[in-house]
């Protein structure tokens, strides 16, 4: 239900929204240590072949993923069971169109609402293309959360938002997940501009890897999606990555509540 | 399903193929695929643009290609007779330079000032490569590091030409990896660069405006034929990786009721196992590259890695206007495998004196099994859409012939 992300993004502090990848080291453990170090809304990467706006590091991740076995039934069991063990914690799946409508947009949605899955953000399905899966989410009550990037100008702005809900994830920068990261000026230019345009909350990511730009931009924005600096950890750590998770979640959490 | 009055006014304003094509791409790239749309309607409308390419068609590329009777092949074969569209005599050899034409025309039409594309067999990066330098553009073609150890000549006739070439080792390091790093750089690189797509797929407008450069085929072989048999042909036959020269050739006679027509696509070790890259006749529809099309994938919507002796077909999709023509009926498809394909190389070798690669080896392994069937008063024209040069190190080591 999209309660849980209103309430997330109704904290007296900017939501601190950490993604990792389902079926990349143990996902359960991870999850909950990005929950005990402080994030308000998870997302979870739904491992796909082909993850064509993602950085080497999600690349890789995706890869070990599937490499070990992950089926799209695993992504369901892993968030089915992070709603039992955190009723209150809103979780939002992020992937590419392929494996979302594969047995048709209606069993997504409604796997989606029966696992506890409060968001959904499909990288390759544009406003132009919202028939293939947003009517679906929006009837299931999952929020369809769209994207708006630096291309995105002020003619096609109120394109993007019609139907999305949830939240607005600006991607600060014109490339992939993980490389380069965007002038703070832009960041606070363009949440400024979206802003005006919307009342859903704004959430920056793409680059950001240190709590000292988490902080800066939770100065502007409603939320601070980081992902990439945590699947690096997974990837490095392995059965030693809840620890990592927990610590640089916490101090990514402390950065966020310290700017306003 | 019922028929439509016209196959030819396709995609709709979305860039629809009823349930195919479409633009599943980023955020980040949708405005410029928007522009590319605009430009490319102004450009249609444009009888200076269309002057450009139909001069550089016949300077440059040597067009219009040949369309030759095959009398020793038909002979062979006993049966219908069997002619040939000759895109193996174009510059650098293969169909692919007729859309590098168009497209950095259009991108400089842009002001786009850096050209990427990827490439497979390289046959479309070496096409890339050589309207870039004609036109002193930099160029960036990425090549699965796979393809790049198999392809050694296209490499380097593409670094000759003054192109960089960058190994993709991500994935499985082949088309289709070549293609999501395509995507990667130009969503990093919206505001100078222009993406060179090399076949009749990806988000519209591409299926649209690469089928369009690529017709100059078929109505070139509508013409000839007329022109030299004062009829139409029976049946078109091409082969089909993402389909776009059998799409040029079949496009300008779609509303042609009684040419039917025959997409072949790569059937690898055979259609029963996965090694094979017959997306239309063992895949399934979903999203991939920014359209809808069928896909080689399992039951997860995971792209699975197809096979074929032809690197130029071996990609696990295929154009949108072809998964729409199959659901309609309008174009059949069937599939041959690799040692069909081998034997047809061969077969052209030596009936006819030409060389083929091994994409339109596939058309031709197909055309010796139906012209048989026909009378020999019916005419079978197939495209014969690249040499095979570069597949000769490939034939030898099939064949057991160390070079």
């Amino acid at each position: 239900m999209t309660n849980r992300l209103s309430s997330a993004f109704s904290k007296p502090h900017p939501a601190l929204v950490c993604f990792i990848t389902a079926g990349d080291g143990d996902t359960a453990a991870n999850l909950d240590a990005l929950v005990a170090g402080g994030a308000d809304v998870i997302e979870l990467g739904m491992p796909f072949t082909d993850p064509m706006a993602d950085g080497p590091a999600i690349q890789e991740a995706n890869l070990r993923s599937l490499g070990k076995g992950t089926t799209t039934a695993d992504v369901f069991a892993i968030a089915a069971a992070f709603r039992q063990r955190h009723p209150e914690v809103p979780l939002v799946l992020m992937g590419y169109a392929n494996p979302m409508v594969r047995r048709g947009p209606e069993w997504f949605a409604d796997a989606c609402a029966r696992a506890g899955v409060d968001g959904v953000i499909c990288v390759d399905i544009p406003p132009e293309e919202d028939d293939a899966l947003g009517p679906q989410l929006r009837a299931a009550g999952i929020a369809p959360i769209r994207l708006a990037t630096p291309t995105t100008d002020a003619a096609r702005l109120p394109q993007v938002l019609e139907g999305s809900q949830g939240f607005l994830y600006y991607v600060s920068v014109a490339g992939i997940t993980g490389k380069q990261q965007a002038a703070q000026a832009s960041i606070e230019d363009a949440v400024a501009r979206l802003k005006a345009a919307t009342d859903l909350p704004v959430a920056v990511g793409f680059g950001v890897r240190t709590p000292e730009q988490a902080e800066a931009i939770a100065r502007v924005a409603d939320g601070v999606v980081v992902g990439s600096a945590l699947v690096e950890l997974v990837g490095e750590y392995g059965a030693e990555a809840p620890a990592k998770l927990r610590d640089f979640t916490a101090s990514l959490a402390a950065a966020v509540r310290a700017a306003r | 399903m019922n028929s439509p009055n016209s196959f030819r006014n396709m995609p709709d304003e979305r860039g629809h193929f009823g349930d195919y094509g479409g633009r599943y791409v980023a955020e980040t790239l949708m405005p410029l695929v928007l522009d590319l749309e605009r430009e490319y309607r102004v450009a249609q409308a444009d009888p200076a643009f269309q002057a450009q390419f139909d001069d550089l068609l016949e300077h440059y590329v040597g067009r219009p290609s040949p369309l030759y009777f095959a009398e020793r092949l038909t002979e062979a074969l006993g049966g219908a007779q069997v002619w040939f569209k000759r895109d193996e005599l174009n510059h650098t050899g293969a169909h692919k330079i007729n859309n590098c034409i168009g497209q950095i025309l259009l991108a400089m039409r842009m002001g786009k000032t850096r050209i990427i594309a990827e490439t497979g067999a390289g046959q479309h990066g070496v096409a890339t490569a050589t309207v870039c330098a004609r036109f002193g553009l930099p160029c960036v073609i990425y090549m699965g590091a796979t393809d790049v150890a198999r392809q050694a000549p296209n490499v380097f006739r593409m670094k000759l030409l003054g192109a960089e070439v960058v190994p993709v080792t991500s994935g499985a390091a082949t088309l289709k990896d070549a293609m999501n790093e395509g995507l990667r750089d130009w969503v990093a690189n919206v505001h100078d660069t222009f993406y060179i797509i090399g076949t009749a797929a990806g988000p519209h407008p591409y299926p649209e405006l690469v089928r369009d450069f690529q017709s100059v085929i078929g109505k070139e072989a509508r013409a000839q034929m007329l022109s030299r048999t004062g009829r139409l042909p029976d049946l078109l036959v091409a082969a089909i990786g993402g389909g776009s020269n059998a799409l040029g050739l079949f496009h300008p006679f779609l509303d042609d009721p009684d040419v039917k027509m025959l997409g072949v696509e790569a059937a690898g070790y055979g259609l029963d196992g996965d090694q094979h890259a017959a997306s239309l006749l063992g895949g399934f529809p979903g999203v991939l590259h920014g359209n809808k099309t069928y896909l080689l994938q399992d039951e997860d919507g995971q792209i699975t890695e197809g096979h074929s002796i032809s690197a130029g077909l071996d990609y696990p999709g295929i154009g949108p206007e072809h998964a729409w023509l199959k659901d309609m009926g309008r174009v059949e498809y069937t599939a041959v495998t690799d040692d069909e394909a081998l034997d047809a190389f061969q077969l052209l070798c030596r009936t006819e004196g030409i060389i083929p690669a091994l994409e339109p080896s596939h058309a031709i392994a197909a055309v010796t099994k139906v012209a048989k069937e026909m009378p020999d008063d019916t005419i079978i024209l197939a495209n014969l859409c690249g040499r095979g040069d570069k597949d000769i190190f490939t034939v030898a080591e099939k064949l057991g012939v160390e070079m």
